[in-house]
């Protein structure tokens, strides 16, 4: 962890901290040490960090911090991130509905790969993707982690509309549509969760660094989530995630 | 409290305020007016707080009847406002009656226009702000652009102030020439010597595609060492980013918040006005300007601002004081049918 991070210019408002050329878990890890050290801190003229693949950028006011203080403090804390004890990250199960009118690719996904339906679905809910950042729509998360066996490229003609809670595949790359948009991946599954809900107390579900895990659910499941969800009587299963487990 | 009906929307008119700040790590972007410096001017002549929801109008304005009296102030781009068909000054905090009805001739200078009303806009705070976030659909007036038959309030007002005016000229819209100043980075090291120096000693010109995410430019290509892609990374207001066309996008209120493309400069936050007032067909020039010079010049605009707000305070309070000294009523007396308006003065 000897790789110090660049401190870029972004204009006179922000600054980009860049951890690192590649993605990895372990740059990801740095990132997310230094966005709770900072919270932890509350360093004035700070308005807000965002994490991305690696780098963390930090929007500031210059009229309440100096640029060259405020980079002094960062690297403060930036030589002291090895010696904090940070939180364990958080995993979040998403109950999710796979095939049929939900994952109307599904099947594409399993020819593609020569295996069965039952296989991408055990493959794809066994493991706890982590969260590398949020962007593009509210809500989007870029996972990292998906086991090559279910990897297929994008449809060659996107749709024009995919619901909000469809959980797709893009190449090596799975994810979920927060809310309808037009897209091409290939759709596997839809959960009833709501991943963003502007007039929530939370209204992102999820957070960078963080993990998640998809659980296959029936119908039956659904519908209850749905009802409960309606009734605001629907408890989200969190739990911190175990060292090791993926 | 007081109503007013857009009885035609314009090209496109949007509740706005200073920005939703706090969740570009979830991915929403910060939106609120394109032009912060109009839209804190037009909040202070009416004695709003700065931040307070007022109107954008954009291009070609709206068409507003107002169902109660109100006091409004239009700063911005020079749309040429009218109130019954009377020319109304920019700058300047007017009150109007009921039944009025605001228009707009048609665009001089600029593009967008902000119009401001004592007490502010009573539209609900969705995620710690009033502005309209168009493609999530959140914020302003239901999540969307007004339409013709929308009815919006104003919210409750304190203190009602008409009459304020400002003089001075922040920026000069109209010329067609725009001069923007910018900080390098943070990927300036991703392009030739070459596509530095034509990013700096060529003209661009402003395309069609110029809206609230951003504003795209073509002119001479801007040549990349390696290619424009990088791995996603945050988007600040004003990023200047060349995506393998060579073409320019200067990423504005509803960019989003992070993205893949090389980013060479940063438009200073100073002169972000004047991009956001540029139409299609401007030439836009880039200066190299530092780290230091921005942020002098933001400190410098921000304390004029204030300046502003002191002396707007000043006069009217002075106001208020003859006001006081000496009531003036005016009534309106129906005797036998016929109306007679009475004024009355403080002995």
């Amino acid at each position: 962890m000897c790789e110090k991070a660049k401190y870029l210019i972004s204009g006179d408002c922000a600054l980009n901290m860049e951890f690192g050329s590649n993605i990895s878990e372990e740059v990801n890890k740095k990132i997310r040490a230094m966005a709770l050290s900072i919270e932890v801190k509350a360093l004035h003229g700070i308005v807000e960090m965002v994490p991305t693949y690696r780098s963390l950028m930090i929007h500031y006011d210059p009229l309440k911090v100096d640029f060259y203080e405020l980079v002094n403090t960062l690297k403060k804390i930036e030589q002291n991130l090895d010696n904090i004890v940070l939180p364990a990250p958080e995993v979040i199960e998403i109950p999710t509905l796979y095939g049929g009118d939900c994952g109307p690719d599904l099947e594409n996904v399993a020819s593609y790969n020569n295996i069965t339906v039952e296989e991408v679905v055990e493959i794809h809910a066994s493991k706890e993707y982590l969260i590398y950042m949020l962007g593009f729509t509210p809500g989007f998360p870029y996972l990292g982690g998906m086991d090559t066996r279910i990897a297929t490229p994008r449809l060659q003609t996107p749709r024009s509309r995919i619901p909000g809670g469809s959980v797709g595949i893009a190449g090596e790359q799975t994810g979920i549509y927060p809310v309808s948009s037009p897209g091409g991946w290939q759709l596997i599954g839809r959960t009833p969760i709501k991943l963003f809900d502007p007039h929530r107390k939370n209204p992102i579900l999820l957070k960078s660094g963080n993990y998640i895990k998809f659980k296959s659910i029936n119908e039956e499941e659904y519908k209850k989530i749905e009802n409960e969800l309606d009734n605001g009587n629907y408890e989200h299963i969190i739990y911190p995630k175990k060292d090791g487990v993926n | 409290m007081g109503q007013f009906r857009i009885v035609d929307a314009g090209f496109m008119t949007t509740v706005q305020d200073l920005g939703r700040y706090g969740y570009q790590q979830y991915g929403v972007s910060v939106s609120g007016a394109m032009d912060y410096v109009a839209a804190k001017l037009a909040n202070i002549l009416v004695g709003n707080d700065e931040n307070e929801g007022l109107l954008e109008a954009t291009m070609i304005g709206p068409k507003i009847e107002f169902l109660d009296a109100a006091v409004i102030a239009i700063t911005g781009g020079d749309m040429q406002p009218v109130i019954n068909g009377v020319s109304l000054n920019l700058n300047k905090s007017i009150s109007v009656n009921k039944g009025d009805s605001l228009t707009f001739r048609g665009m001089k200078k600029g593009l967008r226009s902000y119009i401001a009303f004592t007490g502010g806009i009573d539209v609900p705070v969705v995620m710690g702000s009033k502005s309209t976030f168009l493609k999530a659909q959140i914020g302003g007036y239901e999540g969307r652009a007004l339409r013709a038959g929308d009815i919006l309030s104003t919210g409750l007002v304190n203190n009602v102030q008409f009459g304020r005016e400002i003089a001075e000229n922040y920026y000069d819209y109209g010329s067609g020439k725009v001069e923007l100043r910018v900080v390098l980075g943070p990927q300036d090291d991703a392009f030739t010597e070459n596509g530095i120096e034509n990013f700096f000693n060529s003209e661009f010109r402003v395309t069609n595609n110029c809206d609230r995410m951003g504003y795209t430019l073509e002119g001479e290509n801007i040549e990349h060492k390696d290619g424009a892609d990088i791995i996603s990374d945050g988007i600040s207001m004003g990023a200047i980013q060349v995506p393998n066309s060579g073409n320019l996008i200067i990423m504005m209120a509803d960019r989003q918040t992070t993205g893949g493309y090389t980013k060479i400069a940063n438009v200073i936050t100073a002169d972000l006005p004047k991009i956001a007032q540029a139409k299609p067909g401007d030439v836009i020039t880039f200066k190299k300007s530092t780290l230091e010079e921005a942020h002098m010049l933001f400190k410098e605009l921000e304390n004029r601002i204030d300046e502003v707000k002191i002396q707007l305070y000043a006069q009217a309070k002075n106001k208020t004081e003859a006001t006081k000294a000496k009531m003036v009523k005016i009534y309106n007396i129906t005797v036998n049918g016929t109306s007679y308006g009475v004024k009355v003065e403080e002995l």
